[in-house]
């Protein structure tokens, strides 16, 4: 059974903007998709499409096998966006037990989680702090740690790291890699760096923009586990030529800030 | 937070020497140029005239204060309840909030003698009435702008979770509010004194400080008067002390931004 | 701290249809609230209400007889009740103008200094924010007294007077907004300056001061209020006749007789209030046409 399970979807926004038309994809356990393509493409819609925060004009999206409200509903994904969307006046804990919280879990349970979490993302020494002390990939990496906390089979990412510098990017790829091999999770991830998406994902589904379809999907065959090397490895430039390429051919490319 | 006593010090230290020098700078112009009593009495009369009539001060102080808490209280609270319910109803804000942005530029202090003559004059609840509407309209204003300032991915997270409203209220949108509510509260802590106090210009009990203030002033009795109006800033800035005091305790996650917001 | 309530209109560019479905909304609450009145009045007077005050014709006159006072003669041989508040507004008016003047222009500058010097600041500041706290009208029969005196070295007429104390109402806002609208400029945007090698006057002229205006404009609001209400409020000690603070007074007397005057008075006087604010956001838009909604 797939995680993720999207037919024949279309989204059309009141104006008539066509953001997706045909999608079909299909999603397996324990896979890392990327979804990019040039601004405006449907790619965050899509993403929305299968958490349920948006609801799709045509077709159906299922996850774990259930509609994709059930899905929400279950608690069946965690999902992380751009801005770190963190609540200010709770504390790092708290924020990464905001969802454990929401699902009625114990304070016992609860705290020995989040410190679980934190140690994940490296952030034991914050639990206490509040989140605008902190840098923005550290505000980040508490905002992955919530997602995680209840363990959802499904991770959404829609451009995590699109707000940060190169370098703090590069090292939160690796980061994230780390942890989705230690989650085991399957994760779905928006963004618009080549380079990312090459590092990351076990797939990339490249889209088009107006209206917002998959153009191609190119299968990453990098070996895992990845690191610095593998950026300077000729399979690296050959997939990213690809990608590139495809992108190429459904319309301009953005250049990633 | 780490501030040594040295750089606090350095802080309040001009300020204090601000407050020096301006009393001596006016008791010693009252004394070099002989200004007439009348014009505007020196600090050490006024101090005199104060301490000889403390416990009355004092009483007419609390009579006021009181006043002004139990409107400011009446009308808070009446101010954050309707915005709670404008601020969940879109329709019900359009058509509301232009009549509330009229209200706050009219001169509502206008209106005491209304109030005076709705209420008995000589009760403090005809001065609570005229606090609690001044107080009501910031409030109301400023809880709407708070709840629906919440940000759109905030609130696509609490779906994320299928969470109700009212978690999403409780957990969202009152945090989010709540400087803003803060805010519209320092106000009206100072509109409530300045509608009581006027309130009582226009008829209130000698028990009360506007009516002793409009009193001395016109009997010229100004070393009293002044006495008045000192207790009227202790009780003023101590009621603002008091919800900026409260303001940081319910927004102490917030990081501390210098008064001139630099 | 010194935070004042920031008061913006409504978004601009709403379409035409939008405004006419607004304009009537807007008139359906109006027709709400007269109902509530009216209601709540008739409701009161049938059942006896004493709490929270007693219900009566006195208390709560008719909304239509508010409105009639005003075309009809307090006195038999006098003129109509409206020409005489009118007459009495603009007095107001005159005094608010002059003291609101005077509020933001002295506001200005002492905001514009404070905000050159960090010293000025620390031993300023918490007197132009305790000032506030402060129940300034408290001391509104002092200054209109103590400026009327005709002993007094700074004698001035009565009206001056009140605007004086008008302006000190007006003052307090302006000073801060200024200080914080001053300081509000964005390093980026002053280094660029510097690397044009533009002296300061020509930052404070071509960067500082815009980037202060929406701030400015926000506090002038308030001020535009607070003007009108120190004049009110300061005609009241003096017991000078010629305005709407000395009509209210007059007819705050007979309200047991004729509430409906005192009524239509607080009418034009919110008139007033608004009239002034509304000018205020009038120049608002003027001056800020080009700036984008997100200022200030």
């Amino acid at each position: 059974m797939s995680v993720v399970e999207i037919q024949g979807v279309s989204k059309e926004f009141k104006g008539g903007t066509v953001a997706l038309q045909d999608i079909d994809l299909q999603i397996e356990q324990g896979e890392f998709v990327s979804l990019i393509g040039p601004s405006g493409c449907g790619k965050s819609t899509l993403l929305r499409v299968i958490g349920d925060l948006i609801e799709p004009s045509r077709g159906a999206v299922t996850v774990n096998g259930k509609s994709a409200r059930q899905a929400r509903q279950d608690h069946d994904y965690g999902i992380v966006f751009q801005d770190a969307v963190l609540y200010n006046w709770r504390t790092v804990a708290k924020n990464v037990a905001l969802p454990l919280e929401l699902a009625g879990w114990s304070r016992e349970r609860r705290q020995a989680r989040v410190e679980e979490m934190l140690d994940l993302v490296e952030l034991r020494g914050f639990a206490d702090h509040h989140p605008w002390q902190l840098s923005g990939g550290m505000q980040q990496r508490v905002s992955i740690a919530r997602a995680l906390s209840f363990d959802p089979a499904l991770l959404l990412m829609d451009e995590p790291f699109g707000a940060l510098d190169e370098m703090t990017r590069e090292r939160m790829n690796a980061e994230l890699l780390r942890i989705w091999e230690a989650s085991k999770s399957t994760v779905v991830f928006v963004t618009h760096s080549i380079a990312e998406a090459v590092f990351l994902s076990t797939r990339i589904v490249v889209m088009s923009v107006r209206p917002g379809r998959i153009s191609k999907v190119i299968p990453v065959d990098l070996a895992q586990p990845r690191g610095t090397a593998t950026r300077e490895e000729p399979r690296f430039f050959e997939l990213a030529t690809e990608v590139r390429e495809a992108l190429h051919l459904g319309g301009h490319v953005e250049v990633p800030a | 937070m780490t501030a040594s006593i040295g750089r606090r010090s350095a802080e309040w230290l001009p300020a204090l020497g601000v407050l020096v020098a301006m009393i001596g700078l006016w008791e010693g112009l009252v004394k070099a140029l002989h200004v007439k009593r009348f014009l505007l009495p020196a600090p050490d009369a006024i101090w005199r005239a104060f301490a000889s009539n403390q416990s009355l001060l004092w009483r007419a102080g609390w009579w006021t204060f009181q006043e002004a808490f139990g409107g400011f209280a009446i009308g808070c609270i009446a101010g954050i309840l309707l915005a709670v319910v404008v601020a969940r109803f879109d329709l019900l804000g359009h058509a509301l909030m232009p009549y509330a942005i009229a209200a706050n530029a009219v001169p509502i202090v206008a209106f005491a003698p209304i109030t005076n003559a709705w209420f008995n004059p000589l009760d403090k609840s005809s001065k609570m009435a005229i606090a609690a509407v001044l107080c009501f309209f910031p409030v109301f204003v400023n809880v709407v702008r708070g709840l629906r300032s919440v940000k759109p991915q905030q609130l696509e997270l609490m779906r994320s979770y299928a969470v109700g409203e009212l978690t999403v209220f409780r957990l969202v949108r009152v945090p989010t509010a709540l400087p803003y509510l803060f805010t519209a509260l320092r106000v009206a802590s100072v509109l409530a004194m300045i509608g009581a106090i006027v309130g009582e210009y226009y008829g209130g009990s000698l028990d009360s400080l506007g009516a002793n203030i409009e009193q001395d002033a016109s009997l010229f009795q100004f070393e009293r008067a002044w006495a008045e109006i000192v207790i009227a800033c202790i009780f003023g800035i101590g009621f603002y002390l008091a919800v900026a005091a409260a303001e940081r305790f319910a927004t102490r996650w917030q990081p501390r931004i210098e008064t001139s917001g630099s | 701290m010194a935070s004042v309530a920031v008061e913006r209109p409504a978004e601009r560019g709403v379409g035409v249809k939008r405004v006419g479905s607004r304009g009537v909304l807007l008139l359906v609450v109006l027709g709400v609230l007269w109902g509530v009145w009216e209601g709540f009045r008739a409701i009161g007077i049938h059942y006896g209400l004493t709490r929270p005050f007693t219900v009566d014709a006195t208390s709560m006159p008719h909304i239509h007889d508010m409105f009639k006072a005003l075309f009809e003669r307090p006195n038999a041989e006098g003129p109509l009740l409206i020409v005489t508040l009118l007459e009495a507004a603009a007095f107001t008016a005159k005094e608010a103008a002059l003291g609101f003047a005077m509020g933001s222009v002295g506001g200005f500058a002492i905001g514009a200094l404070l905000a050159h010097s960090r010293m000025l600041q620390r031993g300023f500041l918490p007197y132009v924010v305790a000032s506030q706290t402060v129940p300034i009208l408290a001391i509104a029969p002092m200054v209109v007294i103590w400026f009327t005196n005709p002993n007094s070295t700074f004698h001035v007429t009565a009206w001056v007077a009140v605007a004086i104390l008008a302006s000190y109402l007006t003052f307090f806002p302006v000073a801060i907004a200024t200080l914080r609208g001053l300081q509000a400029t964005d390093h980026r945007a002053v280094e660029l300056m510097r690397s044009y090698a533009a002296n300061r006057w020509t930052v404070l002229w071509k960067l500082r001061f815009p980037t202060a205006l929406p701030y400015l404009f926000s506090a002038l609001k308030i001020s535009a209020t607070a003007s009108i209400v120190g004049a009110i409020i300061g005609e009241s000690p003096t017991s000078i006749a010629g305005g709407l603070g000395g009509a209210i007074l007059n007819f705050a007397q007979f309200y047991s007789f004729q509430p409906q005057n005192l009524w239509a008075t607080n009418i034009v006087a919110a008139a007033l209030g608004i009239a002034f604010f509304l000018v205020v956001v009038g120049a608002e838009r003027l001056v800020l046409r080009h700036a984008p909604e997100n200022v200030a």
